[in-house]
């Protein structure tokens, strides 16, 4: 326990202290919250903009830190040997991977407080089930840092950059975060509706909707998608 | 079943056992064979050096018996474990340090070796560490603003942290300048000197000569030679080296009777071979008094370590 705690601790730190982690996990969600809230940017149909834009920013904060910060950390990990050498020493795979989910957790519970932080400046207050909420938080960080470790695990750390970033703009613009796939030209929407990013988002939404309902579809999706990211890491995951 | 056999061939390794094990040794990478049927034992307390050039196989053979690789044929113990099948009993016993990187680069020394001493159960103080391998200074520099020669030292001192009983160094020295290679040498004699079975590898001749208590050679995978450095500086006669004001004939000095082959090197110096170095000194002096000869050279040396390299191997050692 001691090593899981202490190397939690030392992925936490790391992730705070990057310029690059620190902006895409901690400032750019609020900072998007805060833009589109004040400017009123949401589609019509929502009591206020704020009820459609906080579940978004949520979702969009698991996608930052799982997808974004700890897949492009972990790929620079494994380029510079780090995960080799941890490798050699007992802490082992298992609690390697548990301390960076533990990280995981404790910067999302760090957006959380920010991201309900503004939105309570704009009149949101808790409603629905908020526990099912956070059921659907958990499942999309299943997905997203499965997502992340695998792009980490198996492409070159400068691809990892490229290809983290790239997906993360698809799924904010194609995947329901930035827009609601009803309002999209068919096409697009039937892509944006298999897209993990997609699912999350509608789950928070239905759960924090003043009439809530239970999200088992989209926490089936969620599921899958970690499953098939995992059944490929499996195969492809490299920690040289 | 299993636990209390191993637990009896374990207490049996304390006594009789070498520390490391290797027999037999196969890896090959797709159709090319790196490590080819090795076989060697390092026993306790033991500092064995494996040297070669570039591509010979040792950072291969060293990451098996590591636990990284997993060997084709030929078995491997360490400290009576198999690197895979016992890989985390082994970990907490022994101590690694890669060839290269490894290591956060925006972590301080402090930091990753206050969470290494996390790992282990009786790990050394981090503080003793720093102090050891000279870091103080830069206990709270980022590894990646730190010289590479403290960024070896660190590696080194992480391989330190958890008292491994067998160290692995993959070329420890490899980027240091020459004040931090002395420092480091003399950190490795005194782990010596505790008892520490040590291996490493290294293109450096001169660390082998120096640290090493047997020297292991090898090329294309192969063992080429398995000796004491002093044992391999013996494989060949001694030389006379002989330069003089003008050119000499080399048929004469080759008839002189304790010569038994002379050679003349690129820069004019004479190289003669002998097994009995006293007399061909007299015979060298007195030839040349006769025929009065200024001889402005007369030495008479052991071969190094690395011209018995570039015999055996027949390339040089390359950083």
């Amino acid at each position: 326990m001691r090593a899981l705690f202490a190397q939690a601790r030392m992925e936490l730190r790391l992730t705070l202290r990057s310029g690059e982690g620190l902006l895409v996990t901690l400032i750019i969600p609020p900072a998007l919250l805060l833009f589109f809230a004040v400017l009123r940017i949401a589609p019509s149909g929502y009591a206020r903009p704020i009820d459609f834009l906080l579940p978004s920013m949520l979702a969009l904060a698991v996608m930052s830190v799982g997808l974004v910060s700890l897949g492009i950390r972990t790929a620079y990990e494994r380029h510079y040997g780090v995960l080799k050498r941890l490798g050699a020493t007992p802490l082992g795979r298992g609690r390697l991977l548990g301390a960076k989910v533990l990280a995981v957790l404790a910067v999302e519970v760090i957006q959380i407080g920010l991201l309900v932080a503004v939105a309570s400046f704009f009149g949101w207050r808790p409603t629905g089930l908020v526990p099912v909420a956070l059921l659907a938080l958990l499942f999309g960080t299943a997905t997203f840092a499965s997502l992340g470790l695998l792009i980490a695990g198996t492409f070159r750390a400068e691809t990892t950059l490229g290809l983290a970033n790239g997906l993360y703009l698809l799924f904010i613009l194609l995947g329901g975060i930035a827009w609601p796939l009803d309002r999209m030209p068919g096409p697009i929407a039937l892509v944006g509706l298999l897209l993990p990013s997609n699912a999350l988002a509608t789950a928070l939404r239905t759960t924090l909707s003043p009439s809530p309902g239970w999200p088992l579809g989209e926490l089936a999706i969620l599921a899958l998608w970690t499953l098939g990211i995992l059944a490929v890491a499996r195969r492809t995951f490299r920690w040289e | 079943m299993s636990a209390p056999r191993s637990m009896h061939s374990s207490a049996e390794s304390v006594a009789t056992r070498p520390a490391i094990e290797v027999e037999g040794l196969i890896k090959r990478y797709d159709s090319r064979t790196v490590v080819d049927r090795l076989s060697f034992s390092i026993f306790r307390g033991e500092l064995f050096a494996l040297l070669g050039p570039n591509g010979a196989g040792k950072t291969t053979t060293i990451e098996i018996l590591e636990g990284y690789r997993r060997p084709d044929a030929g078995t491997v113990r360490i400290l009576g474990l198999d690197p895979s099948r016992d890989a985390s009993e082994l970990k907490r016993r022994i101590g690694v340090m890669l060839q290269s990187g490894g290591i956060y680069p925006t972590a301080t020394p402090q930091e990753v070796l206050e969470l290494f001493a996390c790992f282990y159960p009786d790990p050394e103080d981090p503080e003793a560490l720093l102090h050891l391998v000279g870091l103080d200074e830069v206990r709270r520099t980022r590894y990646r603003y730190l010289s590479g020669g403290q960024q070896r030292r660190l590696a080194l001192a992480l391989a330190l942290i958890g008292k491994p009983e067998v160290l692995f160094l993959d070329e420890p020295t490899t980027g240091m300048d020459p004040q931090a290679r002395r420092l480091t040498w003399s950190l490795l004699e005194e782990l010596k000197r505790r008892g520490m079975t040590i291996l490493l590898t290294t293109h450096f001749l001169e660390e082998a000569e120096r640290l090493a208590d047997r020297v292991a050679i090898i090329d294309h995978g192969r063992l080429i030679a398995l000796s004491t450095p002093q044992e391999l500086m013996r494989l060949e006669a001694d030389h006379v080296t002989v330069a003089a004001a003008q050119p000499l004939d080399v048929d004469e000095l080759a008839q002189l009777p304790s010569v038994h082959r002379v050679r003349e090197l690129p820069d004019g110096r004479y190289v003669l071979e002998t097994d009995r170095p006293i007399d061909a000194l007299a015979e060298v002096t007195g030839w040349a008094r006769d025929r009065r000869l200024l001889l402005t050279e007369l030495r008479v040396g052991h071969r190094s370590l690395e011209e018995v390299f570039l015999q055996l191997t027949g390339s040089e050692l390359r950083e």
